[in-house]
């Protein structure tokens, strides 16, 4: 029996890797997915609570965030291209020029 | 709007006799005022017109003022009488601005316009040509204006505020040809000492003002309810006569600034940079003696304190003689006679440290006439010769007839000659001075033959004996002496008749003396001494028998010394120079510099350092933010969550 319990779990388990993902990576586009996963921990949470409470405010609340994950998707890939154009890298290290 | 409220003493008065004279007192203020106002904003290109404003301002003061005064004489109008609007309303602080009439005033005030009046024509002679001639008017009616609200206030505050007004529009006057340097510096040097004494001035007001309450009344400024409620707060014990021994000695330096008191008179030989009429005016007639009339007004609070009057007799004695000293050693035709005022106004304070301060106002009435007329003259004579110094002139008699019998006229009221006014003024006060003070009798009468004795050199040497231009025929300036116009002889004529008749006015029974005792032995006594001044000083001056160099010799008389007006010019630019500048100035600035400044960049300093650190927090690598955030938020979390 799959309970809610096991649904927070997997929840915060996809947020955790998602936000280790978004320090710990480097490169820009794994980042980018990491944050796709923290979104959608969130919809699962959002999902799991809609049915459990039976009621449908979480369900719609998710396809706002699919909407919202995916505008941000293109900018952050827009981002990402420019920055192989103007940089030539994808190496989030080695994009720091916005310092003092 | 105008709140009439009649002295508690005053019989049933005619109420519309009270409101004229409310419209009266008020129309005295403000005619100057509004004559001014009219002069500065609109005539100051146009000389005629401003002149005719002045003219009338003053001439509708002065006739307000006779109305008022037949209107006291007839018992119309029962004084002391006040109209008075509250100014300023501040918590327990009420500022009225009012006009007090009573026989002191009255009496100032009469002087103010009638001699000033007469100063205002003169003027328009004296100063036809001067291009500058609308703003002299324009001051000259601020003047009268202050002036006049110094002498009619019924309040401190508004006493001060004249007080300031005069020194302010002295020092324009004095400055008025500033092109001139020593005009600038002398009308700079007026302001500096005059702000000097009314710092302590104004001190001792507020202090009275502190003083002042009761358990059922709040404190006042204004002068009736002052002088009902002092004395018996002084006698009840709530008020310590130390206190007021303060007050009086702080309330003092006022007069001893305006009055240019010994060892503040060192402003007034200087004024004399300013036109002639001026002098008259400000430094002779009114302004001088505004302090004298201030001691006047406010002998109630003096006769309290038996300390204060002692200082106010000692500081006049000290400054009658002193300053007549250093007339006999002046060449300057205008600034032996700003000695002899200075003198003059020595026998006034005296007058009222003896504890006759109607005597005192007596000798202030009396020398507004004689000094007015003395200065107009010289006015004539400098108009006339463009020439100062008295050993350069010489023989006036016979070339300004008219202006020397009017300088001989008030001459011999100056030293007190008999029959003329200053006889009785100056007789009055040397009574007083034997009554109650020997020392101060000897004093006064030796100033007194020194007075004759420097107003006689003036005489013979400028006015009598032989013409320099005769001498000398290629001194163009001298072979032009002609005599003044009829616009100033008129008031040379009105003022001479007033240094005779003043005498005989009856002035001090108008002020409630109630009888004057004339004592033959005094009267005697400072006539022989007056001659002797004027024979001694014939012998060196008029018929040269004695060589003034060997009298000084012979006597070892400190020339040099007197000369140089007892260094005391010196040691006031030696304290100026090295104690204010130098000391006090220099180390105020070194304070500034290495403490003040120090502290100020060192907080720069240290602000910055630390931007400087906490700055390498910033790397630009977007991950560090992110975990940033992510601690942070966690923190917030355990600190919200956690129960």
């Amino acid at each position: 029996m799959v309970t809610l319990t096991h649904y927070l779990i997997a929840s915060a388990a996809l947020f955790c890797i998602g936000l280790s993902g978004v320090l710990i990576r480097r490169n820009i586009l794994m980042i980018l997915l990491s944050i796709e996963l923290m979104l959608n921990a969130a919809n699962l949470l959002f999902v799991a609570y809609a049915k459990a409470w039976g009621d449908l405010g979480g369900q719609m609340m998710v396809f706002f965030i699919i909407t919202v994950a995916a505008a941000e998707v293109t900018v952050g890939l827009a981002i990402a291209i420019l920055l192989t154009r103007q940089l030539n890298t994808l190496n989030a290290d080695e994009v720091k020029t916005l310092k003092w | 709007m105008v709140d009439v409220h009649h002295a508690a003493s005053a019989v049933a008065t005619d109420p519309a006799a009270a409101a004229l004279a409310a419209k009266l007192g008020w129309s005295i203020l403000l005619a100057p005022l509004c004559a001014s106002v009219l002069i500065l904003l609109l005539a100051i290109h146009r000389k005629t017109l401003a002149m005719f404003c002045a003219v009338a301002g003053l001439a509708v003061s002065l006739a307000c003022t006779l109305t008022l005064f037949f209107m006291v004489q007839n018992g119309r109008l029962p004084v002391p009488f006040e109209a008075s609007v509250t100014w300023i309303s501040l918590g327990s602080l009420h500022v009225p601005f009012g006009v007090l009439i009573d026989p002191l005033s009255l009496l100032m005030t009469l002087v103010v316009t009638g001699v000033g009046s007469a100063i205002f024509l003169y003027s328009t002679g004296y100063m036809h040509d001067d291009p500058a001639a609308s703003r002299y008017f324009g001051m000259l009616s601020l003047f009268a204006f202050s002036i006049l609200a110094i002498v009619l206030s019924n309040n401190w505050i508004q006493l001060f505020i004249g007080w300031e007004l005069v020194g302010f529009c002295s020092y324009m006057l004095i400055g008025h040809w500033y092109a001139k340097p020593s005009a600038a510096e002398a009308g700079k040097k007026a302001f500096m000492v005059n702000r000097v004494a009314d710092f302590g001035f104004m001190i001792g007001i507020l202090w009275l003002w502190s003083v002042s309450s009761t358990e059922l009344a709040e404190r006042t400024l204004h002068f009736a309810t002052l002088q009902e409620r002092l004395p018996s707060l002084l006698e009840s014990g709530i008020l310590p006569i130390a206190t007021l021994t303060g007050i009086g000695l702080l309330l003092f330096c006022g007069p001893v600034g305006k009055s240019a008191q010994f060892p503040l008179h060192v402003w007034l030989p200087d004024a004399m940079e300013g036109p002639t009429p001026v002098s008259a005016l400000i430094h002779a007639a009114t302004m001088v003696a505004a302090g004298v009339y201030l001691l006047v007004r406010a002998f109630w609070l003096f006769e309290l304190i038996p300390v204060t009057l002692n200082v106010i007799l000692w500081v006049g004695a000290a400054t009658a003689f002193l300053a007549a000293v250093l007339a006999l050693a002046e060449n300057d035709l205008k600034r032996i006679l700003a000695f002899s005022t200075l003198s003059q106004l020595g026998y006034m304070v005296m007058a009222v440290g003896l504890g006759g301060s109607i005597v005192g106002m007596y000798h202030l009435t009396t020398h507004a006439c004689f000094k007015a007329l003395l200065f107009l003259a010289a006015g004539s004579v400098i108009h006339g010769t463009h020439e100062q110094n008295i050993w350069k002139l010489g023989g006036l008699w016979r070339s300004m007839r008219w202006t020397s019998l009017t300088f001989l006229i008030g001459s011999l009221a100056l030293i007190g000659f008999p029959g003329l006014s200053g006889f009785f003024s100056k007789d009055e006060i040397l009574v007083l001075a034997r009554e109650h003070n020997l020392g101060i009798y000897i004093l006064a009468t030796l100033t007194a033959g020194m007075t004759a004795f420097y107003t006689g050199r003036l005489w013979f040497v400028a006015f009598a004996g032989q013409s320099h231009a005769s001498k000398d025929h290629h001194n163009k300036e001298h072979a032009h002496v002609h005599e003044s116009p009829a616009i100033m002889l008129g008031p040379l004529f009105f003022l001479s008749a007033l240094s005779i008749i003043a005498g005989y006015l009856g002035i001090p029974q108008f002020l409630g003396a109630h009888h004057m005792e004339f004592h033959i032995d005094v009267a005697a006594t400072s006539t022989v001494v007056v001659l002797a001044g004027i024979t001694l000083a014939w012998l060196m001056y008029g018929k040269r028998t004695l060589s003034s160099q060997s009298v000084v010799r012979g006597l070892a008389l400190p020339q040099s010394f007197v000369e140089n007006r007892y260094y005391i010019d010196e040691i006031y630019g030696w304290y100026v120079a090295i104690i204010q500048q130098k000391l006090i100035a220099g180390s105020c600035a070194w304070i500034e510099q290495n403490v003040i400044i120090a502290a100020v960049n060192g907080v720069a300093a240290l602000t910055r350092s630390a931007g400087e650190m906490l700055r390498r927090l910033q790397t630009g690598v977007v991950q560090t933010y992110a975990l940033l955030f992510v601690v942070g938020l966690i923190w917030l979390l355990t600190r919200h969550l956690a129960p």
